[in-house]
């Protein structure tokens, strides 16, 4: 970007807070940041934990593992436990997705690099609302708490935990699960949504009010652009979220029928309320990535972004037609011809933009000077993932092909390489080109490239040969197949246990910094990382830019 | 030969068989081990499908992802910083931007046109004057589709499926066998897939299906058809499928449905015409192990 005078005087005259009193009373967004961030690995490890378990028992064709996890956690036994393990399953797959999305990504790339770094790269000194962002964040533990506490209350009759998949679609939610299980879930998304939305009013406000003097709109990097992009997705999605399990909660327990037809309701209702949230979400977890593996490709190729503006625009399309596609999750719902046409049509238009992205990056390479370091590594294996999770996309976009696809392991794969492969990848790279200013050490480069590469392979044994069940028509959310499927399941758990490894060095590599105490220099990545963070100190004082950086 | 030998021999050929390609020996109506790609087709709305993504997504897909691959190996190779230690400048090129945004528009286009008439085929029942794509999904469609003479009421219940004759006036209940029954009953049906009592079709007819759910949500699928519908209750879907050869052809329950519900399979079981008419005649006093009877000794 251009070129900033970052005059600022390190002069805590506030006083550091200290102890406990420092993060639960905290109005600093960079203290909020690294809270957030290690929420979301806490919550990184109990979602990935629960996808192991699933792996684990669809290793194999039978029912072998969660009959004995259901007697374990549950003391039933005998002839029970079977009937409770299967249905345990079902709650896996849903507390998988809640938390992955609710409790991983979102605090992640949102409250976590968000909540750090912006301030940091439009030169202010803080978010604009401290105390909002203090409650943002606090909102979120109790929010977790409710949803781990649903998975030890009653769901269906005799059975604990919400079994219902993520979209929470009903009858099966309301009628198919009376016990409170749901209702704690429902509480659970009521307030983490409202974590969110507060967060997003934050975000809105601070970059378009406390943006360094002569930083226009346009001189912005790409990071807040990502992030305020996200936060008006957040503010127009959630409340329909919020919206809709409102009415699931009262449909549930106050003798409303906004979705029984019973007394003139209608379940799609839910299904649309919910993918007008769902579809936006899914760019709420992958934009703010967009925005870092930016700042990663230009700070290690040497070379200014490649067409700033096309970039920002594509942003701002991908964000607005995310709005007006929701339906191509319903393909197979009965919904009309017409209808289906014309969300074929909007869908594929994302493409468009998306590709736009792509090619951006790879010009941004183009002539460059490239140093293979492993935030770069990361950035470069998220352009492959995330283009081979685009194709398929493009794919089930088509109504008519997504008669065969829709509902199988096809659509498990795409989604995780947009999300699992794309959104993940995009943390881990922000996560180690942001650890130096962060912590002030540096990481180990060999393991962090060690982690890198053992992760792609592992994910990609995980999540390719779902691909071939989903054309071969297996069925998403199944704790048992048909025998035909044996040898894709068993590639794909193979794939975990990969991953796991890998996981265990990116902890190692954590662990081993932390150890070391490399100090890091102030700007570690050269003259390619231009944005204004790598003018401060590492890590920055407690409170930055008390004189405004200015930009001509 | 003892059970154990007997065993690993067995787990030894399914390995090998594993690795053959699945079109080698693909069964009709079921998932093959091993399989990549979709199962046989038998319908001309999966001959569409099939066509569709086959022979013309894959190779696009295929092709986008392999030029990013190559695009992103050149850049590594040529444009790292011991090959080219001072980096270029430049950040705008009007006519590559004008080009990348433009070209995908064009792809997109491509697909849209076939895929807009195999989403129509598939929405739209046969009137026997429409013409169907089947697996020419650029023609305007050349195969012949009778109106529908069978109409069957799919009703998913946690966790089974009932069907009802709804002309011929008869229902019956679909449930899928645990291994001790299938086992006892038919054995050389698979696993999970196996039922009690299939829905019985006759072939080369179009057969309209109305799908509903009695409790939750499920969603009726046979992938040899092509057909996938959800069954939502208090709507009445409904859907076709025209099935051009005999066989058993099986599905799952596609939507989400409870703890049994990658137990409620569908199986449909294609007969000859004059085997159906002896079946229905059977079946529709209510008795259908005499009405199977029929069926096992035509065969």
């Amino acid at each position: 970007m251009a070129q900033a005078h970052a005059e600022h005087a390190h002069d805590d005259h506030h006083g550091t807070p200290t102890g406990w009193k420092r993060w639960l009373y905290s109005t600093n967004h960079k203290d909020i940041g690294l809270l957030y961030l290690y929420f979301a690995i806490f919550a990184g490890i109990i979602g990935g934990a629960l996808s192991g378990f699933m792996r684990w028992e669809l290793a194999e064709p039978g029912i072998q593992i969660f009959p004995g996890l259901a007697q374990m956690v549950y003391g039933v036994g005998g002839d029970a436990s079977l009937d409770a393990g299967k249905h345990m399953f079902n709650v896996f797959t849903t507390a998988h997705g809640l938390i992955m999305v609710f409790f991983v990504v979102m605090p992640a790339v949102i409250g976590g690099f968000a909540n750090y770094f912006v301030p940091l790269m439009i030169g202010a000194p803080d978010m604009a609302f401290p105390r909002m962002n203090n409650i943002s964040f606090w909102l979120l533990p109790p929010a977790f708490l409710l949803l781990l506490l649903s998975l030890f209350m009653e769901g269906p009759p005799g059975a604990m935990g919400v079994g219902g998949g993520w979209t929470v679609y009903p009858p099966y939610s309301t009628s198919g699960q009376p016990g409170p299980a749901m209702d704690y879930a429902i509480l659970s998304l009521h307030i983490a949504g409202a974590s969110s939305i507060l967060g997003a009013i934050n975000f809105i406000t601070t970059i378009f009010n406390m943006r360094a003097p002569g930083m226009t709109m346009f001189k912005m990097p790409l990071f807040p652009w990502s992030v305020l992009v996200t936060a008006f997705l957040l503010l127009l999605a959630l409340p329909v979220l919020a919206g809709a399990i409102t009415m699931l909660l009262t449909d549930r327990n106050f003798g409303t029928a906004f979705f029984d037809p019973a007394g003139g309701g209608d379940p799609i209702l839910f299904q649309h309320l919910f993918w007008f949230f769902g579809h936006p979400e899914v760019y709420i977890m992958i934009l703010p990535g967009f925005g870092i593996v930016s700042h990663i490709i230009s700070t290690f190729s040497r070379k200014p972004i490649f067409g700033y503006l096309a970039m920002v625009y594509a942003m701002v399309a991908i964000g607005a037609v995310g709005f007006i596609v929701w339906a191509h999750h319903m393909y197979t719902t009965g919904i009309s011809l017409n209808t289906q046409r014309y969300f074929v049509a909007a869908t594929m238009i994302i493409a468009v933009p998306t590709g736009v992205k792509i090619f951006s990056w790879i010009a941004t390479m183009w002539g460059g000077s490239m140093r293979f370091t492993t935030p770069m590594l990361w950035a470069i294996g998220f352009i492959f993932l995330f283009t081979v999770g685009g194709v398929t996309g493009v794919v089930l976009a088509n109504a008519g092909a997504d008669r065969a696809l829709h509902d199988t392991y096809y659509v498990v794969a795409h989604f995780h390489y947009v999300l699992s492969l794309g959104a993940v990848f995009t943390i881990f790279a922000g996560w180690y080109y942001w650890f130096p200013k962060m912590f002030g050490v540096m990481y180990n480069e060999f393991l962090g490239k060690l982690h890198f590469w053992i992760m792609f392979i592992g994910v990609n044994l995980i999540f390719f040969p779902q691909h071939f069940l989903g054309l071969a028509g297996m069925p998403r959310r199944y704790i048992d197949y048909p025998d035909a499927y044996a040898l894709w399941n068993s590639v794909s758990s193979w794939g975990y246990l990969v991953t796991l490894v890998a996981m265990g060095i990116f902890f190692f590599a954590m662990f081993e910094a932390w150890a070391r105490k490399r100090k890091a220099a102030d700007n570690p990545w050269g003259e390619g990382a231009t944005t204004l963070e790598w003018t401060l100190s590492s890590p920055p004082p407690y409170h930055q830019f008390e004189n405004l950086p200015r930009f001509k | 030969m003892t059970g154990l030998s007997f065993r690993l021999i067995q787990a030894s050929l399914a390995a090998l068989l594993a690795f053959i390609p699945a079109a080698a020996y693909a069964q009709v109506g079921q998932p093959a081990p091993g399989q990549v790609g979709f199962q046989t087709s038998v319908t001309p709305i999966m001959d569409s499908i099939v066509a569709f993504h086959d022979n013309l997504l894959m190779w696009i897909i295929t092709g986008i992802v392999l030029l990013v691959l190559a695009l992103l190996i050149i850049a590594i190779v040529r444009f790292n910083q011991r090959a080219n230690p001072v980096p270029a400048k430049f950040t705008h090129n009007t006519v590559i931007e004008v080009v990348w945004t433009v070209a995908p528009v064009l792809i997109l286009i491509v697909i849209a046109i076939p895929s807009f008439g195999v989403l129509a085929d598939q929405e739209t029942m046969p009137d026997g004057e429409r013409r169907y794509l089947g697996a020419n999904i650029f023609s305007t469609g050349d195969v012949e589709v009778p109106e529908p003479t069978l109409t069957i009421k799919a009703t998913g219940f946690q966790w089974y499926w009932g069907y009802e004759y709804v002309d011929e006036g008869f229902d019956f209940v679909s449930v899928m066998l645990n291994e001790e029954q299938r086992m006892a009953a038919k054995p050389d049906e698979p696993r999970l897939l196996a039922v009690d009592q299939e829905l019985v079709v006759p072939v080369n007819t179009t057969v309209r299906v109305l799908v509903t759910a009695a409790d939750v949500l499920h969603a009726f699928a046979v992938p040899s058809f092509g057909v996938k519908v959800d069954a939502v209750t208090g709507r009445l879907n409904e859907t076709w499928f025209y099935a051009r050869r005999t066989g058993m052809y099986y599905g799952q329950c596609s939507e989400l449905c409870g703890k049994d519900h990658a137990f409620m399979p569908i199986a449909v079981r294609v007969v000859e015409q004059d085997e159906y008419d002896a079946w229905l005649a059977i079946a529709e006093t209510g008795d259908l192990n005499a009405a199977n009877l029929v069926l096992a000794q035509a065969n």
